[in-house]
């Protein structure tokens, strides 16, 4: 079996002279690609036509019936992240990527197929179960690989590929309402030619990564760069195994400081729409609400690149306490700005927020590399991203039952929301106690050479490990 | 029968094929990320109309 061997850990080791700014581009080319999972509710209306072309038949689904494709595929990613992290340290990053591209693609055929036969289980296995592990796999496999090759830079580096996961939608979204125009006829919505057409561009586009990637030799180091001798005291050069690192408070405390800080800034990006066009009736049209949502997803991605990279240059430690700390001002003060009513501050305030959101989600890697080495980050990363999963649950039920509670109790729809930002800030400064707690690993959890997994791993130094260096 | 000989490039086209490779791989991704900014950008611009 040659042929598969191309895709083996072994075949993947760069070659002297390799370009390591090729990596990140083959990192994006998945991300950019998964990044579809957030422009799903393209879809919802035309598949509840499906039967009826432009009307809904007896015998349609119902938007909550479509909905639960993405929900099922949310769930995958946090369970395939977490189930596929060792498997993919093992095999390399060649072999995890051609998975996610067969899995994410293959779920868009079998999806298409669902549409065709008008079967909702068909539907759910392929862009759900099928595309939601694609999504889980492709998310983690090239965080660990490009913070070998950017050791002076891992904010950076993991920040470039997490962008490419908040920009995908951006591109999704346009190209998929477009091929369903130009696929809709008298008999069909357009949809099942629209996920073949996606499944095809998609693997060829992955594809691209999976022939790019490369991970660096053992003792690999970029040119020129020395280790600073003034190292930070977070900042281990010993390995923590993923089995105990789960065993550490610092990993259940970062967990939290993940669940927290998204659980906060999801609920914003669910409710924005109708938020400030509630905060100021009248005054903001369903058209500028729109272009507020489009100005948050910059954002989004503009903070998922920005603070990561700034997080190499005060510390991951610091940069979580400056989402913590002007996280919940800001949510106690955005109120205020409704009811004097700036929407430009109100406006800013969000844009600051939703930066400081996706820049909790690329910062991550680079802390746990931090925190436990770099030997399993990228399996300890698809662990941790279950808090992603718990907050996609917790936040918006939590801004949605609150608004209607308060909205039940006579509070007008303009003043719906305080109590939920409140409440947000209040969860931030959990947040920010749970990061003030975190210290390095006690050496006990350190990897003691010897096994055989960790020797395989490059970039891993077999031998006693090292202490944290205080600084 | 003689072994195929390999001869390798010089340095100079070496870093060439490479500053290439190195181009049309930002491309590759920056093309279609660049069009839905694009398209996002457009979206935004709506909020001060």
């Amino acid at each position: 079996m040659a042929g598969l061997s191309f895709f083996d850990r072994e075949r993947t080791i760069a070659k002297p002279g390799f370009n390591r700014w090729l990596v990140p581009p083959a990192a994006l080319s998945i991300h950019l690609a998964i990044g579809q999972a957030y422009a799903w509710s393209v879809f919802n209306l035309p598949l509840s036509h499906a039967l009826g072309i432009d009307h809904s038949a007896p015998g349609d689904w119902k938007l909550t019936t479509i909905g639960w494709a993405f929900s099922i595929a949310i769930v995958f990613l946090g369970v395939s992240a977490a189930v596929f992290g060792r498997w993919l340290e093992r095999v390399g990053p060649r072999k995890a990527m051609f998975v996610a591209a067969c899995c994410f693609s293959g779920g868009f055929f079998v999806g298409a197929i669902g549409v065709v036969t008008h079967q909702i289980w068909l539907l759910y296995l392929g862009y759900g179960v099928l595309g939601g592990t694609g999504l889980g796999i492709g998310y983690i496999s090239p965080v660990s690989t490009l913070i070998k090759w950017f050791p002076d830079r891992p904010g950076m580096a993991t920040g470039l590929a997490i962008m490419g996961f908040g920009g995908g939608a951006m591109i999704a979204s346009p190209l998929s309402v477009f091929l369903m125009q130009h696929y809709r006829s008298a008999t069909s919505i357009g949809v099942w030619q629209t996920f073949v057409t996606l499944g095809v561009l998609y693997f060829v586009f992955m594809m691209w990564g999976v022939f790019t990637v490369r991970v660096p030799a053992p003792g690999w180091q970029p040119r020129g760069w020395v280790p600073s001798a003034h190292r930070k005291k977070l900042v281990t050069t010993a390995n923590v195994h993923v089995d105990e690192a789960m065993k550490t408070p610092q990993f259940w405390l970062l967990w939290w400081v993940l669940c927290l800080n998204v659980t906060a800034g999801i609920a914003v990006l669910e409710q924005a729409s109708p938020m400030i066009q509630e905060t100021f009736n009248g005054r903001v049209t369903a058209v500028a609400a729109a272009g507020f949502v489009g100005l948050l997803s910059l954002f989004n991605m503009g903070g998922r690149f920005g603070w990561s990279t700034f997080s190499d240059y005060i510390g991951r430690k610091a940069t979580y306490t400056t989402f913590f700390i002007l996280g919940a001002f800001l949510y106690a003060t955005v109120p205020q700005t409704g009811r004097v009513g700036s929407v430009a501050l109100f406006v800013l305030g969000y844009l600051i927020i939703i930066s400081m959101y996706g820049g909790g989600f690329a910062t991550i890697p680079a802390y746990l590399r931090d925190i436990f080495g770099t030997m399993h980050v990228g399996a300890i990363h698809g662990r941790i991203l279950t808090a992603w999963s718990a907050a996609g649950i917790f936040g918006p039920a939590l801004i949605n039952y609150i608004r209607q509670y308060e909205i039940d109790h006579g509070v007008p729809k303009s003043q719906s929301y305080t109590i939920t930002m409140y409440i947000m800030a209040g969860l931030l400064i959990i947040g920010l106690i749970c990061n003030l707690l975190v210290k390095p690993v006690n050496e006990k959890h350190y990897y003691v050479a010897g096994g055989d997994e960790a020797e395989r791993t490059p970039g891993y130094t077999p031998g006693r490990p090292t202490i944290p260096v205080e600084g | 029968m003689t072994s195929p000989t390999i001869t390798s490039m010089p340095p100079e086209h070496e870093q060439a094929s490479s500053r290439i490779e190195l181009i049309i791989a930002w491309l590759w991704v920056g093309i279609p990320a660049a069009w839905g900014i694009w398209h996002v950008f457009l979206t935004s611009l709506k909020l001060f109309q």
